[in-house]
């Protein structure tokens, strides 16, 4: 059995040895690893004739990472995305749609008639939890089945990398790790796992910078909001035919809207409260791989797509059941989401949103993914737009897009209305799981706090100062 | 003639058929625990879903796998339980990904490490496999993407190296889930203890610095006679590893 003395007495013994080893001894120790390396490497390894270097992926990476196609070849591979997801997801949205709304939801009702289930239950269940679940399938599932696997077979072939590699110089210039480029690719897809992936960057202050940045990167619970309401407001100013490619590009400026405040925030950061010398690393350029189509579409369909949707569905349905609450319990002559709803106009007007969408974003906390479905329905209650929906705090059935427009215009929605509600989920807190990862990732509340405030806080200086500006312009 | 050799194999030990069968998640009550190690974007999570028949996602870039992933197998009765560790270039800094697969390998005291390593770029990939012998000598090496070395002229030798290293040495190209059966089979008889690893030590290293290492690696044995990587602790100690110095202070390297 060990004494404490012994224990002791080997790590004395190990300070006078370090007398005799001088201050080069993680090199030393390096250099002696390389070499061992290199020689035994020569031994065993034989090039046949020449090295090819992967004939094809040289061609390929001196294109992709060039200095003048690099940028423009990013966008037009993230467009290409954007737009199919678009295009692709408007006709299985509607189908489910009715198939969920138009087919099912009466059939629950009949149901709940026919065994006299007393009304608010019927009310609570049906019109609250099962509406929100169906709401957000409908609106979540086709564009995430088409996104994801699209993603995912980018990833797999290897050019997120490439990605990381174009955009290192800009990250190593804003004083952050040039690693940060792959964890904010990873929060397009969600930003509670681009959160975990920082784990790759060595210094905790680029970590730190790393870690609030993430939230400026769209996640999927957003890409659904920025393509909904562009393609209602900005889509439709443009002629039928342009009408996706329109909408497409005022999602791809709000992303790189994201981009920017993610160099921004970290220049800010690393100049203020995270102040310290840029590491330096080395990016390995894996070799392109050709992706296995089925397994990748298999891996990103279980692994991604139904594992998102199955939080958003935990999430949506209490939040389901809260709206109809806060729609159907009256003090007085109003409901408390109207009484909410009207307080908060003014406020809201201010910053060119309304009552209705700061009243979602509140009730939405816990998911970014039923923004969307909660404003609808709050908008149809507080507007009390005739023929749609059946009654307060039911999430009604709206099986096109157009549909979903006329009744935001009804609600007294504008263009600027549209623009902020873009850029305002774009900057503002991030969800409960991310804040909660954060909290894990960092075990520090004050971080955490930063890193929930500072981008919400973003979010209302950029949405007031768009609609002064609006405002001024008499728009 | 064809049919014969089709019964050869099947007859041959290494065969899929004999003692296999993939576990996924189900790691209770497992025999033995093996780690997987390796360099980023060497395909270890590739390795670790044809260990394992889970379907874990595969990125194609550096980093994928920041925490531990766990899965199991069971072969000839026995049951793997397996642990897919972050990929590193090394384990001599201090990032957390770095720590989570040093610590491992180093407290976790897995029966087998298997080191994958890129065919293609052996050099660099060796220089992980070195500091992971030093740390343990229940090692396979496992040489993966032979599909891709292939592809650009470059062959291994794969029985000087495995006398080199004084592990064994595995090809595979688990993409295409070549080479899994013998690696399967090698791990076992690694973890049964059936071939002796004698892994090779870091050389060249600075007459002074070997003194020391020598005299303070010594001094860990005087007091932990079984301990087997006295001299990667002596390593770190000389480096100041804040967590090996409180290993040391908490009794950590105590063999039970």
């Amino acid at each position: 059995m060990e004494t404490k003395e012994q224990k002791k007495d080997i790590l004395s013994f190990t300070n006078s040895l370090k007398w005799n080893i001088g201050e080069d001894f993680h090199d030393s120790l390096t250099q002696s690893i390389y070499t061992d390396a290199s020689k035994i490497a020569d031994e065993v390894v034989k090039v046949q004739g020449e090295r090819k270097r992967m004939p094809l992926d040289g061609k390929i990476d001196k294109i992709v990472t060039s200095r003048t196609l690099g940028f423009p070849i990013m966008l037009l591979i993230l467009s290409v995305v954007l737009w199919l997801t678009i295009e692709g997801a408007n006709v299985p949205s509607s189908m489910l749609a009715t198939l969920l709304l138009d087919n099912i939801y009466p059939f629950l009702k009949d149901m709940a008639d026919s065994i006299g289930l007393v009304w608010w239950l019927s009310g609570f269940l049906i019109d609250g939890v099962y509406l929100a679940l169906a709401w957000v399938i409908s609106v979540m599932l086709p564009p995430m089945a088409i996104f994801f696997p699209l993603f995912t077979l980018l990833e797999d072939f290897g050019y997120l990398p490439r990605v990381a590699f174009n955009l290192d110089k800009l990250f190593r210039k804003s004083g952050a790790d040039g690693k940060q480029a792959l964890t904010m690719s990873m929060g397009w897809g969600c930003n509670a796992a681009g959160v975990i992936a920082t784990r790759i960057i060595d210094s905790p202050r680029e970590r730190l910078i790393a870690i609030i940045t993430n939230n400026f990167s769209l996640c999927n619970g957003r890409w659904p909001t920025q393509i909904l309401i562009a393609s209602i407001f900005i889509g439709v100013m443009a002629p039928p035919l342009l009408a996706g490619l329109v909408s497409t590009v005022s999602v791809i400026v709000i992303a790189l809207l994201g981009v920017f405040f993610t160099f921004v925030t970290s220049y800010f950061l690393s100049k203020t409260a995270l102040k310290g010398e840029v590491s330096t690393f080395t990016l390995e350029l894996p070799p392109y791989r050709p992706p296995r189509i089925l397994r990748t579409l298999y891996t990103s369909l279980i692994d991604r797509t139904l594992i998102v949707l199955w939080r958003a569905c935990v999430f949506a349905a209490p939040a389901g059941a809260v709206i109809w609450l806060i729609s159907n319990i009256h003090i007085g002559d109003e409901s408390i989401a109207e009484w909410a709803i009207t307080n908060m106009d003014g406020f809201g007007l201010f910053f060119g949103l309304n009552g209705v969408i700061l009243l979602a974003y509140i009730v939405a906390i816990p998911a970014n993914e039923i923004i969307i479905p909660t404003i609808l329905m709050l908008t149809v209650m507080s507007t009390g737009v005739d023929g749609y929906g059946e009654g307060a705090g039911v999430m009604f059935e709206l099986d096109s897009m157009s549909a979903t427009g006329d009744v935001l215009r009804a609600g007294g929605w504008t263009l600027l209305t549209a623009i902020n509600l873009m850029l305002f989920s774009l900057l503002h807190n991030p969800c409960s799981t991310t804040i909660y990862t954060i909290y894990q990732e960092t075990k520090s509340a004050k971080w955490t706090a930063v890193a929930s405030l500072l981008p919400i806080a973003m979010g209302f200086v950029v949405c007031f100062l768009v609609a002064q500006f609006w405002y001024l312009l008499g728009g | 003639m064809k049919n014969q050799s089709h019964n050869n194999c099947e007859g041959c030990e290494h065969f899929n058929a004999g003692g296999l069968k993939r576990l996924g998640l189900d790691v209770k009550g497992f025999d033995f625990v093996v780690a997987l190690a390796g360099n980023p974007n060497t395909g270890k999570s590739t390795v670790f879903n044809a260990l394992t028949g889970l379907r874990q996602h595969t990125g194609n870039w550096p980093g994928k796998t920041v925490t531990r992933a766990e899965g199991g197998f069971s072969y000839n009765d026995k049951k793997y339980k397996l642990m897919d560790l972050p990929g590193t270039y090394s384990l001599l800094s201090t990032s957390q990904d770095e720590e989570i697969a040093r610590n491992f390998i180093l407290f976790g005291k897995p029966d087998v490490t298997v080191i994958v390593v890129d065919a293609g770029r052996l050099e660099r990939n060796l220089n992980l496999a070195l500091q992971i012998l030093e740390i343990t000598d229940q090692a396979v090496l496992c040489l993966n993407l032979m599909d891709e070395a292939k592809r650009q002229n470059i062959s291994v030798d794969e029985r000087s190296l495995a006398r080199r290293l004084g592990i064994p040495v595995v090809a595979t190209s688990a993409r295409f889930e070549e080479g899994i059966p013998e690696l399967i089979k090698t791990i076992s008889d690694v973890a049964e203890k059936k071939i002796k690893c004698q892994p090779y030590r870091i050389q060249n290293i600075p007459a002074h610095i070997q003194q020391a290492v020598d005299q303070l690696s010594h001094r860990i044995e005087e007091d932990y006679p079984n301990i087997p990587n006295s001299r990667w602790i002596a390593f770190r100690l000389l480096e100041n590893d804040k967590r090996v110095i409180e290993a040391l202070e908490n009794n950590e390297f105590e063999i039970a």
